[in-house]
């Protein structure tokens, strides 16, 4: 029971990583109805962004943790949102009333490019961190001696998940963006003729698209304590795996989908095995998509004849 | 009524959520005879359609096909591509569904795949090349060619569906339909955006399936001066449910069809108070 | 129209792009990290190559607003001028048939340049890979980002077949093109009724699932050291090697390692014009012409009486077949094999492939083939830049020509001509 709820407790964390970065795949296949390929790259980037700033800031010797952690999630939130709004007006935005293979196979081609970029740019080693946020608490101390342990990083991870997705919903369902970009969902061109600018509602949901995934890359960097430039391929997937299973375009369903992939790959790894993880994290998505063609929480697509 | 019913459609039913499209609806096609389904828009005749050719699952009634051999088929419990295949019915779209990056005779000969797909061994004789295959497309080829010639379009045989003009869309849509051979045709809103040329050219193409074919035909249609001039049987319905039926003139001067059209648009109910006549 | 931009609001462009630029580049390139002995991260900074970055795109911003002033609004296509399109047409007639006999005198133009026929061979199963998966995505208009599943089963079938039981390659060929084609029924029966991107990421799913299965049975597969000592294929019985029983010897010739390769590379021309062939003739089939209406319109389809769950598998195990026969080929040209080939990269260069060419056409498919993996080799020396500048070509070749090399579609049947039709009539398929 205790390895359970130690698990319980991994896979939440595991999951609320991947739904940050299931939000912006589900995000821009609701607005623009591709899946953007590039997104786990851009993620990765995220990641290595806020690296280099730790390490600037670092050496400039500052040493307050909550100052550190502030500016290294602003300068990373800035420069990948502005990686995600370049990628939507380099590779995506021409392509956008073409075929629909075309922006998809763009978008492959995009995410070969930001890893291989990241690859040329910070070389192809590992890239470690020394464990800044330290401590945690023992919920619970078995007789046995088996300890559940809830660390400081942990809780950062949640809490920061549920107040951006907070903060997140807020924006969708109550400001004036939030509106243009349902509206966009719905119907662009009718959304256009009322007024909405459909091209810049576009660039802002890449924009916080990853904007949310630079947070996730952060969050990584800070529970795993390390980076590389492959890491967006296999996150990346598992994310979308995660917003397909939730039912893409459903933002709750982002989250469910991430949490649900990140408990499945928990508690597959601690009690079958470790390299079958990502098998039962693939197979529970066809299975699921068999049986809910639409993922748990996706509108059900009525066929017009 | 009398005669020779191919199609009975018996309570039938259809909800979708909470919605109710068609409820109670029973009628008969009668066989080699023009059946026609008409009432205002919203009336559910396009739900009807799609539960008789399967695109739907009826939530109540029954749907019974008789063939002339007498085998009686209940299409409701078919679903999807069985029922062109098993019961041989037939139909087109309101919104054209032809596949358009392929030819007209393409179109016609992909309308023939399940008899092609026997004579070709299931593949496997056709890709070998047997003669009994290349008979088989060669006669499939003349029923195309003949059909295309009945609608007009023999000398656009070789282009691009998709290149094609709205009326001959129409035609071709048709011609494909009748490719299968079916028992039953149905048509919804076949006459949808012709002009009055066209629309006079459509009556005589279906009278003469009718006559010449003997195909039964089912159709959906707005203007009236085509749905009163071929029609043997009407059938009106709004709301969801039957308000009457009976021959042109019948209908025509029944005042709860004049009611219906009137409270639903004032242009249509003129319409089917001077179509025809 | 819009009146053309100025000196100024060029510059102001310019201006701005090299802004962004260097917002993106400052720490990713400004900054460099590496891991130091100690595991201590160290950083230094590359402000020459930033400014020289930064500098590069605000001239190239430069440079392609005047290059769009001169063309105008309307793009790369009008740069070709009529004539010599009408000379490509042309050419497009006969370049075909031109191309398979240069293709056949490869190995006795290039007899001795071992590089060259390498190449060849890599290029022509790349060729088979792509012919395959047209089968699926070009005609029957289904989206799979999995197709290096079915490559890594007929390599697998093979390597084991063969290490384990001894088997040869050709008893073994058309088991791994049949295992494929099981698999693909195996995945395709449930999951083809979904849709569009649905199906894409199932299939994505699939491929991973096959080379992560690879990777940890281990007492199968070898796990990631793969597969090692795959029999090198006979000719028909005759080991081509310098025993007394080789072919050499036999046919009393100075033993070559050449004769190997010139042997492997007409194998996989056959195994690539074998996939044409059927290909061609099976689009001629009613079976093939019902992928293709699959294609256009589904519901139509399923009204005309046409089951689409089994065309659809039929279409998929299809190109799953062909895509085992490549890989029993790949398998045994190696000698070796591990799960490092069969990763989602090669399944996004096939696709790629396929989609470069123009979807459905034989000809397009084999020169994008050509082109991709022709270029790819030019940029051998670049080692790491390889991959980013075929990921940069990617992008710019959708953004040219969305449809491919070859916009055009030849019908199956004709009456009196067959006239092609134009790819903006042909449908993608939403599957």
């Amino acid at each position: 029971m205790d390895y359970f709820t130690q698990q319980l407790i991994n896979g939440l964390v595991l999951g609320s990583i991947y739904g940050l970065i299931a939000i912006g795949y589900t995000m821009v296949y609701g607005i623009v109805g591709m899946i953007n390929f590039a997104h786990g790259d851009v993620f990765m980037i995220g990641g290595f962004i806020a690296l280099i700033t730790f390490l600037i800031l670092i050496s400039f010797g500052l040493t307050a943790i909550p100052l550190i952690l502030l500016v290294v999630l602003l300068v990373s939130m800035a420069i990948t949102a502005l990686y995600g709004w370049t990628i939507e007006r380099i590779a995506y935005r021409p392509l956008r009333h073409s075929f629909r293979l075309a922006p998809m196979l763009s978008a492959i081609g995009m995410s070969f490019v930001l890893t291989n970029y990241s690859q040329v740019a910070q070389g192809a080693r590992v890239k470690p961190i020394p464990p800044f946020i330290t401590g945690g608490y023992t919920l619970h101390e078995s007789t046995d001696g088996f300890v559940i342990q809830l660390s400081n990083i942990q809780i950062m991870v949640v809490v920061t998940t549920v107040v951006l997705l907070a903060l997140f919903t807020w924006l969708v369902s109550r400001t004036r963006l939030g509106r243009d970009m349902r509206a966009c969902e719905q119907d662009q061109t009718m959304a256009a003729l009322l007024g909405v600018d459909v091209d810049r509602t576009i660039s802002m949901t890449f924009v916080i698209g990853a904007a949310l995934a630079a947070v996730a890359g952060l969050m990584y960097l800070l529970y795993y304590g390390t980076v590389d430039f492959f890491m967006g391929f296999v996150a990346g997937i598992k994310a979308f795996t995660a917003a397909v299973l939730g039912g893409i375009g459903s933002l709750p369903g982002a989250m469910l989908g991430g949490l649900a992939i990140g408990l499945i790959e928990t508690f597959w790894s601690a009690y079958f095995s470790v390299g079958y993880k990502d098998v039962a994290a693939f197979s529970i998505l066809i299975v699921v998509l068999i049986f809910m063609p639409t993922g748990l929480l996706g509108r059900p697509e009525v066929e017009k004849v | 009524m009398s005669g020779d019913k191919i199609l009975s459609v018996d309570r039938l039913a259809m909800r979708f959520g909470g919605i109710v499209a068609v409820q109670d609806l029973s009628f008969a096609a009668e066989r080699k005879k023009i059946t026609a389904l008409i009432g205002p828009n919203g009336a559910g005749k396009t739900t009807v359609f799609n539960c008789i050719t399967g695109f739907y699952k009826p939530s109540g009634g029954a749907i019974r096909l008789t063939h002339d051999d007498g085998r009686t088929i209940a299409l409701e419990r078919l679903n999807d591509f069985r029922i062109a295949k098993q019961a041989k019915v037939a139909r087109t779209f309101q919104n054209i569904r032809l596949f358009p990056g392929m030819t007209a005779l393409e179109n016609l000969m992909v309308a023939q795949h399940n008899a092609l797909m026997r004579a070709s061994g299931f593949t496997f004789l056709g890709l070998i090349g047997a003669p009994g295959y290349r008979d088989a497309e060669k006669r499939a080829i003349d029923l195309a060619t003949d059909w295309l010639r009945r609608v007009n379009l023999l000398d656009r045989a070789d282009d691009a569906a998709g290149n094609f003009a709205y009326g001959d869309q129409r035609r071709l849509e048709i011609a494909r339909a009748m490719c299968t051979e079916p028992a039953l045709l149905c048509l919804d809103e076949p006459a949808a955006g012709l002009n009055a040329r066209e629309s006079a050219a459509l009556s005589a193409l279906l009278l003469s399936i009718r006559d010449e074919l003997g195909t039964s035909i089912l159709l959906i249609e707005h203007d009236m001066s085509v749905v009163m001039e071929i029609s043997d049987h009407i059938v009106v319905m709004d709301h969801g449910v039957k308000i009457a039926e009976g021959t042109p003139r019948e209908v025509r001067d029944d005042p709860k069809v004049i009611a219906a059209y009137l409270g639903a648009d004032e242009e249509e109910a003129a319409a089917v108070m001077e179509g025809g006549s | 129209m819009k009146a053309k931009p100025g000196i100024p609001s060029i510059l102001k462009t310019a201006f701005i792009n090299a802004l962004v630029a260097l917002v993106l580049f400052s720490l990713m390139v400004g900054i460099r990290t590496e891991a130091g002995a100690s595991g201590q991260l160290t950083y230094w900074t590359r402000f020459g190559e930033l400014a020289s970055l930064v500098g590069a795109v605000f001239g190239g911003s430069i440079v392609i607003e005047l290059l769009r002033q001169w063309i105008g609004p309307t793009g790369a296509e009008n740069l070709v001028p009529p004539a010599v399109k009408s000379g490509m047409s042309f050419i497009g007639r006969y370049l075909a048939p031109a191309l398979l006999i240069f293709t056949l005198l490869v190995p006795v133009i290039f007899y001795d340049q071992r590089y060259i026929l390498d190449l060849a061979i890599l290029v022509l199963t790349y060729v088979m890979l792509g012919w395959g998966l047209n089968v699926v995505v070009g005609l029957a208009g289904l989206l799979d980002l999995g197709y290096v599943a079915f490559y890594a089963v007929g390599a697998y079938s093979y390597a084991l077949l063969a290490t384990n039981f001894g088997w040869s390659f050709w008893v073994c060929l058309p088991l791994a093109g049949i295992l494929a084609a099981f698999w693909g029924v195996l995945l395709g029966f449930p999951v083809l009724r979904l849709r569009g991107d649905y199906l894409a990421i199932v299939t994505l799913a699939f491929g991973e699932i096959i080379r992560l299965v690879i990777i940890n049975w281990q007492d199968l597969t070898g796990g990631p050291n793969g597969v090692s000592g795959i029999p090198r294929p006979s000719f028909f019985g005759i080991p081509l090697d310098n025993s007394d029983d080789g072919l050499a010897a036999k046919l009393d010739i100075e033993y070559s390692p050449t004769h190997r390769i010139v042997f492997l590379f007409y194998l996989i021309l056959a195994l690539a014009l074998l996939t044409n062939w059927a290909t061609i003739r099976l689009r001629r089939l009613p079976i093939g012409r019902a992928w293709e209406a699959l294609r256009e319109d589904e519901v139509a389809c399923r009204a005309l009486g046409i089951n689409t769950t089994t065309t659809k598998l039929t279409a998929f195990a299809t190109g799953a077949m062909f895509g085992g026969f490549a890989g029993a080929f790949f398998a045994t040209r190696q000698g070796f094999i591990s799960p490092e080939s069969f990763t989602f990269q090669e399944s996004a260069l096939v696709l790629a492939i396929v989609v470069l060419g123009g979807m459905g056409s034989q000809l397009g498919v084999a020169l994008a083939a050509l082109a991709m993996i022709g270029g790819f080799e030019l940029f051998r020396g670049l080692e790491t830049y390889r991959m980013l500048v075929f990921g940069m070509a990617m992008v710019l070749i959708m953004i040219w020509r969305p449809r491919g090399l070859i916009g055009h579609r030849a019908p199956t049947v004709y009456l009196t001509k067959a006239k092609a039709i134009s790819s903006d009539l042909v449908k993608e398929g939403h599957g």
